[in-house]
């Protein structure tokens, strides 16, 4: 049933689309959405969407009421700001609206604030399963597939109008023309085809702060990845001097106070690759945030190696992203930087602070990769 | 309601009681418009809800985001709708599909109240579109005219963009409180005389107390006073050279007047004024339509309408509407137990001069001289009152102590909303204040050629409260939207005489 309110509603949903737009820098660095997000829908707070008036303002004006205490008592509600058109007094009080957004709907957001070029799916095809579904009935069908109790049904209706059914002796004879068969339709299920990879330095000199900016940036990342293609798979690896692979809770909260030796993660990552992802069928996406902090010059040097021979290769791109931390030398982006700098698959940048993570999420994703 | 489409009947079952209610209210003495109840779905009833009680109104995004407001509350069972009434005739009232027979029946009568209070009480007087030609009945078709606004909105949002006339209309609505409650009961100037032409300035006499003695001249127009009376004189002159020559409370009316809008701008906002002044009566009166309703709805339930089974529920249910919360005034309490209180006074003749002059507490408490007229005077009250003047008129010390009124405010000191008072004077006081202009500050134009070009000047009657200023600061832009050249409000901010000021560009805020 459609309503009348449908077209205020929706151009409601357009202006909450704006704030929302407007809002979502603030919304990125304050990490907000992470808590608030269900299956695939975020519930996002607005700000109060009003038309300003001329009012008095807040706590100018106090009120009556009725009841208990005595003076200089507090109360235990703040009042309410009545807008003296409510009918009921019984009604609930003034919340800040929330609105509901799909994942989807808030990758598009986040495409448009931050003008993210669409991914260029990197000439693998799409992998598509055909999965068979039965929705509907027709006349015609091989006999295999015969719905009897609709064929029985129509044969009982025809008999019954032509007066040949006989209650005392329910005989029922379906004609050729009784015969019901079930019909399929052929959908496509996308399976996974692109699987995010990451990476993270969970070693001594990692905080919390650093890992909260961490999460936050994979959220988007995630968020707009999963718009792009239509299955993806994500897998954790945490390192410090030895790394190994986690789900993602622990990805978030592990910390080790060990060493750090990149190489370790980076061969490992290669080895999940090659076992489960061949690179001809998959659009692969190794992220790796770190401080920036390696063990030696060697592992470094190990690390280049890797990369070259095998991450890069199979790879969309490979991003890593430095976060600031004060333990760490910082030194990684720069021997990055050094050896790669005709690589446009690798894409490396610095995240200071949480305000850095929305340009940090445009460098790594702006290329349409 | 032809294009409600859908089957809103109501049932035979209800029907039934809707005929014996309707028998019973009018048994009491309400005298109420024909009333149609339709019984909708819960997003049905979200929906017209969201339109304000209406079937169709101006397409606008705010009924959207009441309707998404409505429908999540509901959906998370913090609230539910009872009952919808609106000042139409015949008048329209709607009931939740799936609330029980109690509720059905409590709602019923709690409408009836309501419509013989929209066709009885002088503040709703001013919605009434004339007489019948026939029967003389009061001519009231909101709906209709609700709808045709609809239409005009719709027409030129098909001429000129949804967006822009949108936009313009998020102006007018800024601007929609900006109205004169006193207006309707202001007969219309006429056309002032061609005869006042400019005359020569004569400078007018200044207005000083008679004196029949010459010396006592100095004595009962001392120098300060005629000084003060010389000042008065030239202040009341400066503001008859400009324009308005009084001050317009009305300040949509001004603007629809005077601005330089085009016509799809005037139409616009022609809609919106008419209707801020169609539900200004239902802000005004909120206490005393609520409290006769409530009223009302329980006599005719425990008297009348409710047999020995249901009136454990219908007790339950009347309890919660009448509920208090602290720092919350509840209407309907408020106004149902204060008509009882006028009801019981008149029935003892609680009154007059012997009654105010008696300050015997044990006489006072005992005093009845069975004079009976509680049921008249209530009558009388629901008809000639509004809001400010029932509290101002009836709200009595005694009243104020067994209610245990209080008034409060925020404390800065503590960060803290707290109990200020339960002195009758200052509990009355604050009642009022807050009933004052249903609520809203008082703002009036004052010069439409502020500065002598043609700039629009707005003033804030302060009164103890200030302003909110980022409201303000939109408001100013608003208008300056609607009247082209750059506005100012003057006010006061801490104590400080203040301009806002937005010119187009820029908000600026100054000391005067």
């Amino acid at each position: 049933m459609s309503l009348r309110i449908d077209q205020d509603h929706s151009r409601f949903r357009n202006i909450v689309r704006g704030r929302i737009r407007q809002n979502l820098r603030k919304y990125i660095s304050k990490g907000e959405l992470l808590g608030r997000q269900g299956k695939d829908l975020v519930s996002i707070p607005i700000p109060h969407i009003d038309i300003p008036k001329l009012r008095f303002g807040d706590k100018q004006q106090g009120g009556v009421a009725q009841g208990e205490g005595e003076p200089g008592d507090p109360l235990s509600a703040s009042p309410q700001d009545g807008d003296g058109q409510g009918k009921a007094g019984d009604q609930a009080g003034d919340h800040a609206l929330e609105v509901e957004l799909t994942l989807d709907e808030l990758a598009d957001i986040l495409g448009e604030e931050l003008e993210l070029p669409n991914i260029e799916n990197k000439g693998k095809s799409a992998i598509v399963d055909k999965k068979d579904r039965y929705v509907g009935v027709r006349n015609v069908g091989p006999n295999s597939l015969r719905h009897f109790k609709r064929t029985f049904r129509s044969a009982l209706r025809r008999q019954i109008a032509l007066g040949t059914y006989d209650p005392k002796r329910p005989v029922i004879i379906p004609t050729r023309d009784d015969m019901r068969y079930k019909s399929w339709k052929t959908e496509e299920e996308p399976v996974a085809n692109a699987v995010i990879l990451y990476m993270m330095d969970v070693s001594g000199s990692m905080g919390d702060e650093q890992k909260e900016i961490v999460r936050i940036e994979s959220f988007w990342i995630d968020t707009w990845l999963r718009r792009q293609y239509k299955g993806i798979e994500t897998r954790f690896i945490i390192h410090d001097a030895a790394a190994r692979e986690v789900d993602r809770d622990t990805f978030f909260r592990t910390r080790e106070s060990g060493g750090t030796m990149i190489s370790s993660a980076y061969r490992l990552a290669a080895d999940i690759i090659e076992r489960d992802y061949p690179a001809s069928q998959w659009n692969i996406y190794p992220f790796h945030f770190s401080d920036g902090d390696n063990w030696s010059v060697d592992d470094t040097l190990l690390c280049v190696d890797i990369l070259k021979k095998l991450l890069l290769p199979s790879a969309n791109v490979f991003c890593y992203g430095q976060v600031d931390s004060p333990y760490g030398s910082g030194q990684f982006i720069k021997d990055l930087k050094e050896h790669f700098s005709d690589h446009d698959q690798l894409i490396t940048s610095e995240i200071n602070d949480r305000d850095a993570i929305v340009e940090s999420i445009r460098e790594f994703l702006g290329k349409g990769k | 309601m032809a294009q409600f489409a859908l089957k809103t009947a109501l049932p035979n079952y209800l029907r039934d009681e809707q005929l014996r209610i309707e028998e019973f209210a009018r048994g009491v003495g309400l005298d109420f418009f024909p009333t149609i109840f339709e019984m909708l779905s819960y997003d049905q009833m979200n929906e017209v809800a969201a339109y304000g009680g209406f079937p169709t109104r101006y397409p606008h995004w705010r009924w959207g985001m009441e309707y998404e407001k409505l429908s999540k509350s509901h959906e998370y069972g913090l609230s539910k709708i009872y009952e919808l009434v609106i000042n139409n005739n015949p008048a329209i009232a709607y009931l939740l599909e799936g609330n029980s027979l109690v509720d059905q029946k409590l709602v019923m009568a709690h409408v009836y109240a309501h419509v013989d209070f929209f066709k009885n009480n002088f503040c709703f007087r001013m919605t009434s579109q004339g007489r019948h030609r026939k029967d003389r009945s009061d001519v009231r078709k909101w709906i209709d005219a609700l709808a045709n606004h609809g239409a005009i909105v719709r027409k030129w949002a098909n001429r000129v963009g949804l967006e822009t006339v949108e936009q313009f209309i998020d102006a007018c609505l800024s601007l929609e409180n900006l109205i004169d409650p006193q207006k309707p009961f202001i007969p219309k100037l006429s056309a002032p005389s061609t005869s006042e032409e400019a005359e020569p300035e004569e400078t007018p006499e200044v207005p000083l107390l008679r004196v029949d003695r010459e010396y006592m001249e100095s004595f009962i127009n001392p120098e300060e006073f005629v000084e003060s009376q010389k000042k008065k004189l030239a202040e009341e002159q400066e503001q008859s050279q400009r324009f308005p020559s009084a001050p317009d409370r009305d300040v949509l009316g001004f603007l629809l007047e005077q601005a330089p809008l085009e016509r799809w701008e005037r139409e616009c906002l022609a809609v919106v004024r008419a209707e801020a002044y169609y539900f200004l009566p239902q802000m005004q009166t909120k206490i005393m339509n609520e409290g006769w309703a409530s009223y009302w709805h329980s006599r005719l339930m425990t008297e009348s309408i409710c047999d020995a089974s249901e009136i454990v529920d219908y007790a339950d249910r009347c309890a919660s509407v009448l509920a208090t919360t602290p720092g919350q005034l509840n209407p309907y309490k408020l106004g149902i137990e204060l008509f009882r209180h006028i009801e019981d006074r008149w029935n003892k003749g609680q009154f007059g001069k012997e009654w105010d002059e008696c300050s015997d507490f044990e006489l006072r408490r005992h005093w009845d001289r069975r004079t009976g007229l509680g049921r008249e005077k209530i009558f009388e009250v629901r008809a000639l009152y509004n809001d400010v003047t029932f509290i101002d008129e009836y709200l009595t010390e005694d009243f104020v102590f067994d209610q245990k009124l209080y008034s409060f405010g925020y404390n800065q000191r503590n960060d803290r909303w707290e109990i200020e008072s339960r002195q009758f004077q200052e509990v009355k006081g604050q009642l009022l204040t807050t009933l004052t202009n249903a609520g809203n500050p008082i703002i009036s134009v004052v010069d439409a050629n502020h500065g002598n070009r043609s700039e629009l000047l707005l003033e804030h009657t302060h009164q103890g409260a200030d302003l909110r200023l980022d409201w303000a600061n939109e408001v100013c832009k608003a208008l300056c939207r609607v009247w082209t050249r750059p506005v100012e409000i003057h006010t006061v901010v801490d104590e400080k005489p203040t301009a806002l000021r937005f010119d187009g560009k820029d908000y600026s805020q100054k000391s005067l």
